[in-house]
């Protein structure tokens, strides 16, 4: 990468081949890496496959772990749950995200930076304290409404989706940000200078303009919503069970290929995810 | 001209002031949902945790309000949660760091590729970046088990099986693992916005490759390490879902901690637990701002 | 076409926080005239044309567009539309899209935004380009859409904030003529911003010229050159030798004697009243002044024995640098009228000889 130019004589030879040197050994290390990445899942999806009842080694190819899988009715219904969850909070904090980034990008008010920096604390805050902090809160405040009103609230679906929405919408705020970033605002005055009043302008200019973005924040959400497990296993209620903290009981038991399956499928979904966002991307 | 500016100070008109408290309203409906989700389901819930943490545990788990400082001082007298701090810390520090070593070659690799190349291999990143977290540590059960394929390698090399899992070198795999993207993504876009024409510039004012990199790329390319190490090191330390799965929960972190005195001893200490959590932000804090404080010294 | 004039600025101040943008501005652009604003970058220009645009609204004063005030219109409810410098078109929508955004604003029936969009495109040479995206057109066709998309709207005023600002020069001059060559064609009222100077003197009826928020000086492109009113005027168009000194007495033809504290002496010609005794500038612009090898007849103003310091061939003339008095350095432009490569036929440094101009050619300047 780095070059000498201590002789000049060797500058073409000697400087290639020290590029090309270097670059080899980055290479390498690139490939080390991406097998070190890769290989658990490849193998994790492999096992999903195996006869073999305990899911670590290659006995032959079978189909029979995804067939029980489907049978399951408790871990289709966590299914059901955690999809359910990731929609409704994905839609509410896609909606309250964009509306915060358009404030954050338009207009200077007070207290505008102590905002800006509650909206980034959800991101570094350690996930497990956000997760604990809403247990509490939700005990806390349920204890107090039941002793105001004889109301008796649980924690549940309910309340798992409004801690996704608290916890997704910075990421939201994020994306639809960086996306208003981008944007020309001599757009919008040309529009107005063309006759469309405020609103039309949002929706014919601004909207369309910042689409790829809202897309963007909305399935990152999503697939937090989706892939979370410390917050879920928090804020969920005796009853209630949602797909990764159904995985994680099972997997604190044992490895059973019937949890490779149910991984692969996971894995699956965000893989397509993540197709989704880049291919959204790339088309802006 | 002078004369006339001062004898007609502008005045805002009445039409100019209602379009003004108008955008006021427009700026308020669209502050107004975020900022009540916010304060009230993540910045409340905090305030509820400070207060748990100076309550009284009672006998049966229920938490009595009677105002105490000895849930501080048991974190701070008890080895169990001492050594659970450092232990947590230890293992944030040393992911970090390797992370580090082995993240920024590949991020500069990326960055020197074609522009082809450069968005398969960054979309390969991205891949484990999105994929669940649960499920990469789940992976690595499966290879490390007794009859897994490391074992069943070492075993037809004529070796005795060794006992990976559950194991402390697991728990450091695991972590590694799932946090490599972390620290791979904000170098590489710091590096993205290196211009690397300085190193040719540094070289050919008689840089050798070291101090090239020591005095030029390194210093330019700090705001992606330290956002690396800071989105690497936070959830390392809180973790405990890969101590508990690849670990075996046999050694106690941070995390185990915490999510045993809120959920699942018996009976529960949630002022315990809450203190915890409030040192453990408060040692983080320190933490962060020493490392920034390092690291733009660095800069200059 | 009430009264002739398209729009009317009254004492207009924009102000921001402590800043005067535009202060006290008062013009009058008449209608179906191609009027510039002229000025170097922060001189309240662009401010001025989107305040009459509606994208700001001015602080005190008054704006009125054919005699309607506009104050606080906004700019969806005023008919004048824009040319950006960025062009500003929608990057989602096509050519024709772009183009017919303003009629479908105004609910124009389809059938009538279809001719009439393409009528706009053809106006402006794009005829066959109506479904490209503005990204797959060069520069020159962005600017050409951007002025469809804005005339298609029949606007009282169009309103043109640097728009050749980001084309290249050749490309720059050939817009010029067709902007103006069109401005005709259509005869609407086009307002045009630029800090190109010589932009504003080839398409202008009028021009006003702006620094630090005033309007120092509003007339035709030869007024503008010839009689300047100020020094900031004289020095911002075009290029010119400025004396200071003492203004002596006017003649009944307007011809003032000035005197310089190194002892020379000038005759120039004053537009304005000037008080004997007052400091006063002299402005003389290098190509109206002379060189001559032999002393000129005795009598003849201005003239004086110099010497050349610096030559510059620039091929259509050549710029030359003369010292004059103590060292006081003077700089004409002598065209290059004859074709020869003889070294005699040019001025070279360490000649003398004598520089000369009739006074009417330099101009008293009391500002």
């Amino acid at each position: 990468m780095l070059d000498t130019p201590t002789t000049r004589k060797p500058y073409v030879t000697g400087m290639d081949s020290r590029r090309s040197a270097g670059m080899l050994a980055l290479g390498a290390h690139t490939i080390l890496t991406m097998v070190f990445l890769y290989a658990p899942i490849v193998v994790l999806v492999a096992f999903s496959f195996t006869r073999d009842s305990f899911g670590v080694r290659w006995t032959g190819f079978t189909l029979d772990w995804y067939r029980r899988l489907l049978a399951d009715q408790r871990l289709l219904g966590a299914a059901l749950n955690t999809l359910y969850v990731a929609l409704t909070s994905t839609i509410v904090s896609t909606i309250i995200g964009t509306m915060t980034a358009l404030a954050m990008e338009r207009y200077h008010f007070r207290g505008r930076t102590g905002f800006d920096a509650l909206l980034y604390l959800p991101i570094v805050i350690p996930e497990i304290v956000m997760a604990l902090a809403l247990l509490a809160f939700f005990a806390f405040s349920f204890g107090i409404l039941e002793l105001l009103s004889g109301l008796r609230l649980q924690m549940g679906l309910g309340t798992v989706t409004i801690a996704h929405i608290a916890f997704t919408i910075s990421f939201v705020v994020v994306v639809v940000r960086a996306s208003l970033k981008g944007f020309d605002m001599r757009l919008e005055e040309a529009a107005q200078d063309l006759g469309a009043n405020e609103w039309q302008t949002f929706r014919h200019i601004t909207l369309p303009l910042i689409l790829p973005g809202i897309i963007g924040g909305a399935l990152l959400a999503f697939t937090l919503s989706l892939d979370d497990f410390i917050i879920t296993f928090f804020t969920t209620g005796p009853g209630t069970s949602l797909l990764p903290v159904e995985v994680y009981g099972q997997v604190k038991r044992a490895i059973t290929p019937k949890i490779n399956a149910i991984s692969t499928l996971m894995l699956l979904v965000s893989i397509t995810l993540v197709f989704l966002s880049q291919f959204i991307q790339r088309r802006r | 001209m002078a004369l006339e500016t001062l004898t007609s100070e502008p005045r805002e008109s009445r039409v100019a002031a209602l379009l003004r408290r108008s955008e006021r309203f427009r700026l308020g409906l669209l502050l107004f949902p975020g900022l009540f989700w916010l304060l009230l389901f993540f910045a409340l819930p905090l305030v509820v945790v400070v207060l748990y943490s100076f309550a009284t545990p009672g006998p049966t788990g229920r938490v009595e309000w009677h105002f105490t400082l000895a849930n501080y001082g048991t974190l701070f007298t008890e080895s169990l949660y001492v050594n659970a701090y450092l232990r947590s810390i230890w293992a944030g520090v040393l992911t970090t760091l390797i992370c580090l070593l082995a993240g920024y070659p590949l991020a500069l690799y990326i960055v020197r590729r074609p522009p082809r190349w450069r968005t398969v291999l960054l979309f390969l990143i991205l891949i484990p970046f999105w994929t669940n977290f649960l499920v990469r540590t789940y992976a690595w059960m499966i290879i490390l088990s007794n009859n897994g394929i490391i074992n069943s390698i070492i075993q037809a090399l004529g070796l005795p099986r060794v006992a990976l899992y559950p194991s402390e070198g697991a728990v450091l795999i695991g972590l590694i693992y799932g946090n490599l993207p972390f620290m791979v993504l904000p170098i590489f876009a710091s590096l993205d916005r290196f211009d690397f024409t300085l190193l040719e510039a540094a070289a050919d004012l008689g840089a050798d490759q070291t101090r090239a990199f020591l005095r030029v790329m390194l210093p330019l390319t700090m705001p992606g390490i330290a956002a690396g190490s800071v989105l690497v090191f936070i959830p390392t330390v809180g973790q405990f879902v890969v101590s508990d799965l690849l670990g075996g929960a046999k050694v106690d972190y941070l995390g185990n901690l915490l999510q045993r005195l809120f959920t699942r001893s018996n009976p529960p200490n949630w002022p315990l637990g809450s203190a915890m959590a409030i040192v453990f932000m408060a040692v983080l804090t320190v933490a962060i701002l020493l490392y920034f404080r390092i690291t733009t010294e660095q800069d200059r | 076409m009430k009264n002739g004039i398209a729009v009317d600025l009254r004492n207009v101040v924009k102000r921001f926080a402590e800043v005067y943008a535009v202060d006290h501005v008062s013009m009058q652009i008449r209608d179906g005239e191609f009027f510039s604003m002229l000025g170097p970058s922060g001189c309240g220009k662009t401010t001025t044309l989107r305040m009459i645009a509606g994208f700001e609204f001015p602080t005190a004063g008054e704006i009125a567009l054919h005699g309607k005030l506009v104050g606080t219109t906004p700019p969806f409810r005023r008919n004048v539309n824009t040319v950006f410098q960025s062009y500003a078109l929608f990057p989602h929508m096509t050519v024709a899209e772009n183009v017919a955004f303003g009629l479908q604003m105004k609910k124009t029936p389809q059938a009538e935004i279809a001719r009439r969009v393409e009528e706009a495109l053809d106006l402006v040479r794009l005829g066959g380009f109506s479904g490209r995206r503005p990204r797959q057109l060069s520069g020159g066709q962005q600017q050409r859409v951007a002025l469809a998309r804005a005339l298609v709207n029949h606007p009282e005023v169009l309103l043109l904030d640097e728009p050749l600002g980001a084309l290249d020069l050749k490309l720059r001059k050939e817009m010029q003529l067709e902007l103006k060559s069109l401005q005709e064609r259509v005869g609407i009222t086009f307002i045009y911003v630029t800090h190109d100077q010589e932009e504003a003197l080839t398409m202008s009826d009028r021009i006003a010229v702006m620094n630090a928020g005033k309007v120092l000086q509003v007339g035709t492109p030869t007024e503008i050159y010839e009689r300047p009113v100020c020094r900031f005027v004289a020095d911002f168009i075009g290029e010119t030798n400025f004396i200071e000194g003492l203004a002596g007495g006017v003649e009944p033809d307007g011809v003032a004697t000035i005197t310089t504290d190194d002892g020379l002496t000038f005759r120039a010609q004053t537009t304005r009243p000037v008080t004997p005794g007052a400091k006063v500038t002299l402005s003389i612009r290098p190509e109206k002044a002379f060189l001559a090898v032999q002393s000129p007849p005795p009598g003849t103003p201005n003239c004086f024995p110099v010497t050349v310091a610096r030559v510059a061939y620039i091929g259509s003339d050549t710029r030359i640098d003369v010292r004059l008095g103590q060292g006081r350095l003077f700089d004409l432009w002598e065209q290059n009228s004859r074709s020869t490569l003889d070294r005699d036929a040019y001025w070279q440094p360490g000649e003398t000889g004598f520089l000369w101009w009739p006074a009417e050619n330099a101009l008293v300047l009391t500002e």
